[in-house]
């Protein structure tokens, strides 16, 4: 990634036509769009969805009914429980777990890469050799053994813990960048202006890596998702409520892949969770070319 | 990255300068491989204090958990149980913290990892040693497998880029990185077990069957193999994909370096420009990658076994959270990142003799 890649386009630009380059972007990449498209449908589902469809309730008269159905169309669960109207409520926690997470490591990561990058000295090399420890520790790892100390029933813990193991390989992608943007003319004017360090980082260096920090965004969502749903598999999140990856779970624990009937019980989350994570990567996916010209020209 | 130009920029200008010749003491701490070394030591060294602490420190402290629970469920005395607790741990619950961290990181020098709590009497260092080497092997093995064939796969979407080849690759390079490890490993289990039978998913559960005696036998390799297919199919498929999407960015962006065009220049046969010239430069990021993946893989083999019941250090990582196993945990904790520490300084080293341009640049 060379300094070319980045977008010089931030000066005096807002916010808002930022974002909109960034849509039309991704509308230029027909993989970026498809992506885009997933991901907004799941979670626009997801949202409003639950408002819509009625409760569900154990029923022992409708145990383990195949997908197809009439008036169950995913069949239903071992204790009678409706799979569709499961999948429409389930995508809640996973997805908002998802981004918190994400969000939560990446502004650690930019305020801790920036700021190692920018001053350098000893606060680059605390900054560098915690990353690299805390890199070398299996963060599954690590996550399910504090799992096991933590008590983590709410979502909001839940992204907390996720988010904050998950800053170091970003924290290094941003320092490198900010260590290639600092060299640059126009921040070197502000420094000249004694515009003070959070001045320059924030609002002069950061704004020109928008879209690496997007890209690096959505790579946490997909990782955070990961965990999540991993940790629920596991049975190392409660199991309280229900979302895909309680579903996951319970299917799994059920022996539902033995059964015909029980089949699209346990596919079902399967299949959203990877559609999620497909879409998630697709985006990605045309970002690092929009970011990387050199990838996409030749 | 701008640094390490600078230094032989402005030797040039100055002209040659004649350095006092370092004393060999001073070389020593100097080299590479030296401070190299040191930092995989302090990693350790910080991520071992730093498990230690966590455990005493946290809420629900297993130690001070453990005693309470000894006394109320066998009606022992609180020195009976916290001499069982200073066994279990290898640690006294009694000493100033300082001094149980002091007695703690000598036992640990001498191998000591202190007892397991589920199973009496087994020490944390036998519970690693049954169970490590299977998840070594499968990783270890299906990491290469993934690595070679992303390499090839990379380079051929590389040069065919833009055609039905690359697009398909691709396409299914960024389905494979997308879909979890345990997801796929659920996939396998339903249609290559239950639906095709490729597999007797119960007779491959385990590392190897049990009454079999390992030995460098034809038979036992073909048994462990046998038990370590689905495992190491699970990890090759979900790491491959990006392992090929990383080649082919790679070798896209050394196509287009100058070096390439030279050698095209002077009518090098292509298939020399692609070994020696776009492929070993493109490889290089790829190892460095390469070990930071592996931690990853082996923390995903924590999912991985647990789905197909494959007894290695994941399978027992699990049984030691669930059963709240503090001593087991803390040992198979280490023992994961001394291996992905140790990984990481033999990638680093390997990487050092790929590529010189490192070994001078760590100076800067």
């Amino acid at each position: 990634m060379t300094e070319a890649t980045i977008p010089v386009t931030a000066i005096g630009t807002t916010g808002v036509s930022r974002f909109a380059g960034i849509m039309k972007s991704l509308r230029r990449s027909p993989a970026g769009f498809i992506g885009f498209v997933l991901v907004a449908l799941l979670v626009l589902i997801s949202a409003i969805g639950p408002f819509f469809t009625p409760e569900v309730a154990p029923n022992v008269k409708e145990i383990l009914l195949p997908a197809g159905t009439p008036g169950h169309l995913l069949g239903t669960d071992n204790e009678g429980k409706d799979v569709l109207i499961q999948m429409i409520a389930g995508g809640r926690t996973v997805i908002f777990v998802g981004f918190v997470a994400a969000a939560i490591s990446t502004v650690i990561a930019i305020v801790l890469g920036s700021l190692a990058a920018y001053l350098g000295g000893w606060v680059d090399s605390v900054v560098v050799t915690a990353a690299d420890v805390f890199l070398t520790v299996p963060q599954i790892v690590l996550l399910a053994v504090l799992g096991a100390f933590f008590k983590l029933d709410s979502p909001v813990l839940l992204a907390l813990l996720v988010g904050g193991l998950s800053w170091p390989v970003l924290t290094r992608a941003v320092r490198a960048q900010v260590f290639s943007l600092k060299e640059r003319e126009f921040v070197e004017a502000a420094r000249l202006l004694d515009l003070g360090t959070p001045r320059v980082v924030f609002v002069e260096i950061l704004p020109n890596m928008a879209s690496f920090i997007l890209m690096n965004f959505m790579i946490g969502v997909t990782n955070a998702i990961y965990q999540l749903v991993g940790l629920y598999l596991l049975g190392l999140a409660p199991l309280t409520g229900s979302n895909w990856g309680i579903m996951l779970n319970r299917a799994w624990i059920a022996g539902a892949i033995f059964n015909d009937n029980s089949l699209a019980w346990i596919l079902s989350p399967i299949v959203a969770i990877i559609l999620l994570l497909l879409g998630l990567v697709m985006m990605t996916r045309s970002l690092e070319e929009i970011l990387n010209p050199r990838l996409r020209d030749r | 990255m701008s640094g390490a130009v600078e230094t032989p920029a402005s030797k040039l200008i100055e002209g040659p300068v004649v350095e006092p010749r370092p004393s060999a003491v001073s070389r020593f701490f100097n080299a590479w491989l030296v401070r190299r070394l040191f930092k995989a030591v302090l990693t350790v060294f910080i991520v071992t204090s730093g498990t230690f602490f966590l455990v005493r420190l946290l809420p629900g402290n297993p130690v001070d958990t453990y005693i309470q629970t000894q006394i109320a469920q066998t009606g022992i005395s609180y020195e009976a149980a916290a001499a069982q607790a200073k066994n279990l741990f290898s640690l006294d619950p009694n000493a100033p913290l300082i001094q149980q961290y002091a007695t703690y990181m000598v036992n640990l020098l001498k191998g000591d990892f202190g007892n397991s709590a589920l199973s009496p009497g087994t020490s944390v260092a036998s519970v690693i040693k049954t169970y490590l080497p299977w998840t070594l092997f499968s990783v270890g093995v299906a990491t290469v497998l993934a690595f070679v064939i992303g390499i090839v796969a990379g380079m051929i979407m590389a040069y065919r880029r833009e055609t039905w080849v690359d697009h398909s690759l691709t396409s299914i390079g960024a389905f494979l990185h997308a879909i979890p490890n345990y997801i796929l490993a659920i996939l396998i289990v339903v249609f290559l077990g239950v639906k095709l039978q490729w597999f007797n998913l119960t007779e491959a559960r385990g590392s190897y069957t049990p009454g079999v005696h390992p030995s460098f036998s034809l038979s036992f390799l073909n048994d462990i193999f046998y038990h370590a297919a689905l495992p190491i199919l699970a990890y090759t498929l979900t790491t491959v994909g990006s392992w090929a999407l990383v080649m082919k960015s790679s070798t896209v962006e050394t196509l287009g370096e100058d070096y390439v065009t030279v050698a095209r220049a002077r009518g090098l046969s292509d298939s020399r420009i692609r070994n020696g010239y776009v492929g070993r430069n493109a490889v290089l990021p790829l190892f460095s990658a390469l070990a930071v993946s592996l931690g990853f893989v082996v923390g995903g083999a924590i999912f991985v076994e647990k789905i197909f019941g494959y007894q290695g250090i994941g399978f027992s990582l699990f049984n030691a959270v669930n059963g709240r196993d503090y001593a087991v945990l803390q040992g198979i904790f280490l023992v994961i990142t001394i291996s992905v520490v140790a990984a990481n300084l033999l990638a680093d080293i390997l990487y050092s003799r790929l590529d010189p341009r490192i070994r001078v640049q760590g100076k800067g």
